[in-house]
């Protein structure tokens, strides 16, 4: 977009505590009537140090501290780590642990899709699809509390295996739910994806055109939005989704330039589905098994360094892990899809409306507590 | 491409400023000389056989006796990839920033400023990211001091 600017800047703080920054995000405005000159983000608000925490405790200690990173995905978070020490020492699952850890993967990825579809409506002012999804995702939430106790937190995914198996008659509540909501998906389409306000306020909104988005490591939905057909599970398979028939979803430009806020919303959705034909093959390929067979007594890793990364909902999640052959990691560095798409923020909104900023930033979908750690 | 033929055309190409290759390894790696990472970063990002376009991941690891900075790269392209690493000492760490190869490195190069205190050279805001600006010392260092005090509240 073409802007001129009148040369008096005024600087506008946008939280730390603003209902639409999700979380603890600082954005510094420089602001010229309307028009935002520069937005720069200030993060850090949230910062544990968890990659020195982690140093501290042993492997499998570290698997709760995962979960607080992304906490509305937290299942992801945890499978990204497991795997990755698992790679280290080589271990191999059965093919029950394999498929229930897709099926919580995926649940996961619905849930968190949900939270982010109806946020995004929410900041962009449209409250009863919130409702919606947070309606949908707490029967989610209930499928996970019943297989392993909590909600949110899960601890669940084990290095070598599963804290417990789920219990008789899950996979049926799992069809039951598909079953309800997938037509579910389609109401939210009426409802939001497919409303004239919305579009108005997205889809020429925020583009981030595709070598742009390479260029800034960007991941995930994000990516695709622009276009790039590109999919970990697809493109760099792990957990055997090689297997697994779905299509990546990617954004079309049906509504404006391709690579705006609304394609990237409706990757999400279409992801969503995509998420449900995927948890509906998980279960025809479970088999009878042990869980917790391969479990290590103690996770003890050679001597070495892995990078292992895996598609969790907001993007690729890596793991870069150096350890020096004791109980305990000697380096473990996360790369972090929201951290890589918020550097990113910048440039998108630049010359942009200020309320606009708010749908940039909601496209985004991001964790502070991931891109903190 | 392998991660063999990778090594090879780095070899190739740069020579004994490749320092050291570790084809075979989980996550296959190359040290290189800490002078050239912005000349070896052109060119493996624009070179066709390579194109290591997307910056997956870039920090730093203390080892003690010195620090390393890690440039893991992939190619959307080709779908490979390969790891760069390198040496630095950990009295004053300096290295030449990457951002102007790949945009993401700015916000990962100020983190490893943050953590462990290695200078870009050449980088357009290096300052610190994620703790605050009148933080002493770098947190992931091993011989980093916790404080007992910040700002007059106890941490």
């Amino acid at each position: 977009m073409q802007v001129e600017y009148s040369g008096e800047v005024m600087t506008l703080n946008m939280g730390p505590q603003h209902p639409s920054t999700h979380g603890v995000l600082r954005l510094e405005l420089k602001t010229d009537g309307e028009i935002v000159a520069d937005a720069i983000p200030h993060i850090g608000y949230l910062h544990r140090c968890f990659e020195k925490h982690v140093e501290h405790v042993e492997y499998n200690g570290v698997v709760p501290y995962t979960d607080r990173m992304d906490y509305c995905a937290a299942m992801n978070m945890e499978l990204g780590y497991v795997l990755a020490v698992e790679k280290l020492m080589g271990i191999r699952v059965n093919n029950r642990v394999r498929c229930i850890r897709i099926i919580m993967a995926e649940l996961d990825r619905i849930a968190s899709h949900l939270i982010a579809a109806g946020t995004y409506g929410n900041d962009i002012g449209s409250v009863t699809p919130y409702l919606w999804c947070f309606r949908d995702r707490e029967t989610i939430l209930d499928l996970f509390e019943e297989t392993c106790g909590a909600r949110l937190l899960y601890n669940y995914i084990w290095i070598g295996g599963l804290m417990a198996d789920v219990k008789p008659g899950f996979e049926k509540k799992v069809i039951e739910f598909l079953d309800y909501f997938e037509p579910q998906v389609g109401n939210l389409n009426t409802l939001l994806s497919d409303n004239y306000i919305f579009i108005k306020r997205t889809a020429r909104v925020g583009i981030l055109p595709p070598e742009v988005a390479v260029s800034y490591g960007i991941t995930g939905p994000n990516l695709r939005g622009s276009g790039v057909k590109f999919d970990t599970r697809k493109d760099d398979p792990y957990l055997g989704y090689q297997d697994i028939d779905f299509e990546v979803a990617v954004g079309t430009g049906e509504h404006g330039p391709l690579g705006s806020c609304w394609d990237r919303y409706m990757v999400r959705i279409r992801e969503v589905k995509e998420s449900c034909r995927i948890i509906r093959q998980a279960i025809a390929q479970m088999t009878p098994g042990n869980v917790q067979e391969s479990v290590p007594k103690r996770v003890k890793p050679p001597a070495g360094e892995v990078y292992m990364r895996t598609e969790c909902p907001r993007g690729e999640l890596g793991y870069y892990i150096v350890s020096d052959g004791s109980l305990k990691p000697y380096r473990l560095k996360v790369k972090s899809p929201c951290f890589t798409a918020m550097s990113a923020f910048r440039e998108v909104s630049r010359g942009s409306m200020i309320a606009d900023v708010i749908a940039i930033l909601g496209s985004f979908d991001i964790v502070l507590g991931e891109i903190d750690r | 491409m392998t991660s063999q033929e990778i090594t090879a055309l780095l070899a190739e190409k740069f020579g004994d400023r490749i320092l050291e290759s570790n084809p075979d390894a989980l996550n296959p790696w190359s040290v290189v000389e800490p002078a050239d990472i912005l000349e070896i970063g052109r060119f493996v990002r624009s070179d066709e056989r390579l194109s290591l376009d997307h910056l997956e991941l870039l920090g730093g690891v203390d080892y003690k006796d010195r620090i390393e900075v890690v440039y893991i790269l992939y190619s959307m392209k080709h779908r490979h990839r390969h790891t760069l690493k390198c040496r630095l000492p950990r009295e004053a760490p300096r290295i030449h920033s990457v951002e102007s190869v790949w945009s993401v490195a700015n916000w990962h190069e100020r983190e490893a400023f943050d953590m462990f205190g290695i200078v870009f050279e050449g980088h357009s805001d290096l300052r610190r990211i994620l703790c605050p600006d009148d933080w002493e010392g770098y947190p992931l260092r091993k011989d980093y001091q916790f404080p007992k005090i910040y700002r007059g509240m106890p941490v």
